[in-house]
């Protein structure tokens, strides 16, 4: 039996939404093979240049290191379309403060691709100024993607917004992850950006979107683990 | 000694006969020292009247100036006083008003603390007292006053208290700039301090020093002697344990001896000793007697009324942590017993000296160990004690995240030049050594944040001026500062309150009893529902989460607490009693000093495997119950092995000898895993040299700092000391979890992008001494470099045992967080097929 598991651990994590197969990935992006679409969501570029306004300097990398991550997701699939699902800046001014590096490294993964900003309650505007279309949701193979997830919705969607996080902790260790969390018709993506912080997928936040329980993907080193609900701790 | 001194003025005389006492040596010559401006360092044992000392100067200036002059004098501070206790600063100034009082002088005297009210503090820059009482924070906050330069213009005199306390830490360093500052300001001020005895005078004097233009050092005087401490070690009728922290063994003497004396301070090293030792001594209070607990922890209310019975006398004894270290007089103490080692001598002795404020008596104190290790550092602390030996740690280069605080605090007050401000910061003893390029960053750092992507120019903080001078660029700034002055950060803690489960499955606790207290975050992050646990000296149970608050319920009476994890100290084993201790081991002609049952022990470590020289250290490998152990003795203190542990671990596993774990104690550490060690050794595919190679101390760690808890904690503090980001106060939304996680954050991208960032340098700084001890760790690994003895073993040692079994008692170390991941995956999996 340990062998059995030891089996399926190789296999790359896959899930299903909706009438959709999934892969998530290390980076918190989601890709859909069958669409050859990748999805990411909460960003969060140029949070740090927002608090520097305020007088709180942050390192100005997070842009920077944001967009490598995402380049890492592009490179792990090379998706034919490509989805930011709101919250791509972190304030409604953050594409014009993008540095003219940022802009190329971004120019660069968009090239020979579709791409898609959905608008979030940080960037009402998307990404104003910057090449892809913007839309307030989007249906992929009958799965809506939105920003915010609507409560009772009853049909497949997948949202943001949120910024899951889960808790294990096993020997005296507890280890607190970005995370996937879904329950087959609804899934909540991972914050991406740099900076973003982590809601515990025990919030009533989240729990209320999820009644009957839900699996969570939790973000590792190069990949993703689904570990069970049981072992979850809230923070 | 004559009551007729030159130096003394008539009515000091007077003053000093009505109370039937004479002036003591040092007490004139603080007086004389001060006639000549000189600054003076005075090191006298407790109960020699050394606040008085302190004092004497200034009031007889203040009683002069008073005579013969008959206009009012215009209000102008005199004397600044620095406690590192706001208690204290309050009680020295009730000490001061008796004779100010009975020698009828017209001196003002106020203190100044968080406590003191808005009005009140402004009130005193209007109108400024004679004497002010104060602490480091509060200094910190007047120099960054916009009338900081008329405030201290005209003051004459600085008396920093209890300043061995201060100096070794961040708050040294931030008293040190605060002095210096000052003296700028004041023109010609002297500085006295006030300590117990120190390993280097020489540095205190230096550090008195700061910015003063008269002098590299202040002058000493020492005060010799007192009356030789009665210090004893318990010896219990019961057995001795081989390991653990608890002198459960010990009760029934500890509480014989509290029902002999008045008043006992029995002391302890973490608040979780304090819990069990003072929920064991109800147990055995058979007569009632009136027993407290004190600890930092507690509800402050709940402290003020343990300190309020303690002055009036009333308790019989008090269970206290390091709160109680420093010089107040809390009642009437003659027994101080120090429960486990005391892990310094320098400690022990100033632990010591909290019972008996008379110093022609001697004060009485009890050790209690509560293992045979920490039998062998009693006696080793006694020896210690006996040839007045001090180990007090040795000062650090000021902190550069401390001196951000400090340049903005400069910048708050009035427009600044660098060239002036590097100059006053160098001439602060802590910052001698400082260059001009980490003062320029560091400046950098608190104008825009200091990094090499310049791109928050147009936010500036403080701003060049077209006069070459820095100025704040906005109101708000100052009073951001204000806000976060300090260097105090709290760990994150959580109240702990009354409540019960929620029935629901998504439930938090609920209902909102009474707040007990607060617990450090990561303790609560160790329980599960159902764990039961001592707080407030009861037994609890906890419940859960909620929002930022542990809820708990109360147990039945007679419920066994589980202490489900256990820090077995703050303070580490110092390196002088790790010595002695090493000593003691390696020779068996003075075994004999020691209980039979310990020298007994060391025997049958002589027989069963090996006993180290002084400067060797033992490393035994053996099997157990299908895993394979590494037992190795560094004597190096709990930080230490801790870092060492995880290096080892590192090591091994890309030894491909399967590693899985360690434990540690002050003394050694214990690592095991799958792979046959012993084998290894003896077939030449393991090391030990190469394994325990200082080379460790380079890739392996810069590998291990970036996924570290504890650098990451470390990164944090200097992140809020240097205003990068705020402090949180009570009752704000932002929980403490929120701020590690977002700092965990910004540590990750600093790292990755821009690694010789000043907060960064900072914080290496900081592990290099602190959480991780990465310096003594180093000395430790030359010191035994050629010099380890190994022994493979059938079985574990007797030496071995007392690390063992710390297994299970101890949070095991040593796995990476993928590793956790990857397991708690595997259980669903198994679980889904079964």
């Amino acid at each position: 039996m340990i062998q059995m598991a030891a089996t399926r651990l190789a296999e790359p994590a896959t899930l299903r939404i909706g009438a959709l197969e999934a892969v998530p990935h290390a980076s918190g992006a989601l890709y859909v093979p069958s669409e050859r679409t990748l999805l990411m969501s909460d960003l969060h570029l140029e949070k740090a240049s927002s608090y520097a306004r305020r007088g709180v300097f942050l390192p100005p990398y997070d842009t920077r290191a944001t967009l490598a991550a995402v380049a890492l997701a592009i490179a792990a699939f090379n998706p034919r379309r490509v989805i930011s699902m709101g919250d791509s800046f972190h304030d409604r001014f953050g594409a014009d403060r993008l540095g003219e590096d940022d802009k190329a490294a971004l120019r660069a993964m968009q090239a020979g691709r579709e791409w898609l900003w959905l608008t979030g309650n940080h960037d009402p505007d998307a990404a104003r100024g910057l090449d892809g279309d913007t839309a307030h949701d989007h249906a992929l193979a009958g799965v809506a993607l939105r920003h915010e997830p609507v409560h009772g919705c009853r049909t497949a969607e997948i949202a943001g917004h949120l910024h899951p996080a889960a808790k294990v902790r096993l020997r005296g260790r507890a280890v607190r992850r970005r995370c996937f969390v879904s329950n087959g018709t609804r899934l909540v993506m991972p914050a991406m950006g740099a900076y973003a912080g982590g809601l515990n997928v025990q919030d009533a936040a989240i729990q209320r979107l999820f009644d009957k329980g839900a699996d969570v993907w939790m973000l590792g080193e190069g990949r993703v683990y689904n570990i069970s609900r049981v072992l979850l701790m809230s923070d | 000694m004559d009551a007729a001194s030159p130096l003394l003025p008539p009515a000091f005389a007077r003053w000093f006969a009505s109370r039937g006492w004479a002036p003591r040596q040092h007490q004139l010559d603080l007086i004389a020292h001060a006639r000549s401006g000189r600054s003076t360092l005075l090191i006298a044992p407790t109960g020699a009247g050394k606040t008085l000392a302190g004092f004497l100067p200034t009031l007889i200036e203040l009683a002069a100036d008073g005579e013969g002059e008959p206009a009012p004098r215009k209000p102008r501070l005199h004397t600044l006083y620095i406690s590192p206790l706001k208690a204290l600063a309050v009680d020295i100034a009730r000490n001061l008003e008796r004779p100010v009082c009975e020698m009828g002088l017209a001196v003002s005297l106020q203190t100044r603390t968080g406590d003191t009210s808005a009005a009140k503090r402004t009130r005193q820059f209007e109108k400024p007292p004679d004497i002010l009482l104060t602490t480091p924070e509060q200094l910190a906050l007047m120099i960054a006053h916009k009338d900081a330069r008329e405030f201290f213009g005209g003051l004459k005199r600085i008396v920093l208290d209890e300043i061995h306390s201060l100096v070794t830490s961040k708050r040294g360093d931030l008293l040190s700039l605060g002095l210096a500052r000052v003296r700028k300001l004041a023109g010609e001020a002297t500085a006295v301090g006030l300590s117990a005895t120190v390993r280097e005078p020489d540095q205190l004097r230096r550090y008195l020093a700061s910015g003063d233009p008269y002098g590299l050092m202040a002058d000493l005087v020492t005060v010799e002697g007192g009356a030789k401490a009665n210090l004893s070690i318990l010896q219990p009728a019961a057995a001795l344990p081989l390991a653990g922290h608890t002198s459960q063994h010990a009760m029934a003497e500890i509480y014989a001896a509290i029902q002999a004396h008045r008043t006992t301070l029995v002391f302890v090293n973490t608040r979780m000793q304090a819990e069990f030792m003072f929920q064991e001594l109800w147990r055995a209070n058979e007569d009632n007697l009136a027993i407290a607990l004190h600890h930092g922890s507690l509800d402050v209310h709940q402290r003020r009324r343990v300190e309020a019975a303690m002055t009036a006398g009333k308790l019989k004894a008090v269970v206290c942590t390091a709160t109680l270290d420093l010089g107040i007089d809390w009642g009437d103490v003659d027994l101080v017993i120090n429960i486990g080692a005391p892990k310094g001598a320098s400690r022990l002795i100033q632990r010591v000296g909290r019972a008996n404020h008379r110093m022609d008596e001697p004060s009485k104190a009890y050790l209690v160990p509560s293992n045979r290790f920490e039998i062998m550092e009693c006696h080793a602390a006694l020896e210690a004690v006996e040839a007045a030996a001090q180990d007090t740690p040795d000062m650090k280069p000021g902190a550069l995240d401390v001196l951000a605080q400090h340049l903005l605090g400069l910048a708050c007050a009035e427009p600044i030049s660098a060239d002036d401000a590097f100059a006053e910061v160098a001439s602060a003893s802590p910052y001698a050594d400082l260059t001009r390029e980490a003062f320029d960053a560091t400046l950098n750092f608190v104008a825009t944040g200091g990094y090499a992507l310049k791109s928050y120019e147009r936010f500036a903080k403080i701003q060049l001026g077209k006069d070459g001078k820095w100025r704040v660029a906005h109101a708000r700034v100052a009073q951001q500062y204000r806000m976060n002055v300090g260097t105090i950060v709290e760990s994150p803690m959580m109240k702990v309150r009354i409540g019960r489960a929620r029935a629901s499955r998504t439930g938090g606790p609920v209902f909102g009893g009474r707040v007990l207290g607060e617990i450090e975050e990561y303790f609560a992050e160790t329980m599960l529902a159902g764990d039961t646990f001592i707080f407030g000296g009861e037994v609890l149970r906890f419940e859960g989460i909620s929002g930022n608050e542990v809820v708990a319920s109360r147990t039945p009476a007679g419920t066994d607490p589980k202490i489900p994890s256990y820090a077995g100290g703050k303070f580490p084993l110092s390196t002088y009693l790790a010595e002695r201790v090493r000593g003691m081991l390696a020779e068996p002609s003075r075994w004999p000093k020691l209980p039979e049952q310990v020298s007994d022990w060391l025997k049958l470590q002589k027989r069963k495997s090996v006993l180290p020289r002084r400067d060797q250290m033992l490393v035994e490998t053996f099997p157990r119950a299908g895993r394979f152990y590494l037992v190795a003795f560094p004597f190096e203190g709990r930080l230490a092995h801790q870092t060492l542990g995880m290096l080892l671990t590192r090591r091994m596993e890309r030894l491909r000898l399967r590693p899985m774990g360690f434990v540690c104690n002050d003394y050694g550490l214990s690592v095991w895993g799958l792979s046959d060690l012993s084998a290894a050794i003896a077939g030449g595919l393991l090391s030990l040299d190469q394994l325990f190679d200082a080379d460790m101390l380079g890739d392996d760690l810069e590998a291990w700092l970036q996924e570290s808890a504890l650098m990451k904690r470390t990164f944090r503090y200097c992140a809020v000391i240097a205003g990068l980001i705020e402090r949180r106060f009570p009752g704000e939304e932002k929980s403490g979890r929120q701020v590690t996680m977002s700092t965990d954050l910004v540590y990750d991208v600093l790292r990755r992008h821009e690694p010789e960032h000043i907060l960064l340098r900072a914080a290496r700084a900081d592990a290099a001494t602190g959480l991780l001890d990465i310096q003594r760790l180093g000395q430790c690994l030359a010191r035994i470099r050629g010099r380890i003895v190994h022994k493979a073993l059938e079985r574990v040692s007797p030496l071995g045992i007392s690390v063992m079994l710390e297994i299970g008692r101890e949070a095991v170390y040593g796995e990476s967080a993928d590793a956790i991941l990857a397991e708690a995956e595997q259980m669903m999996m198994q679980e889904a097929m079964t």
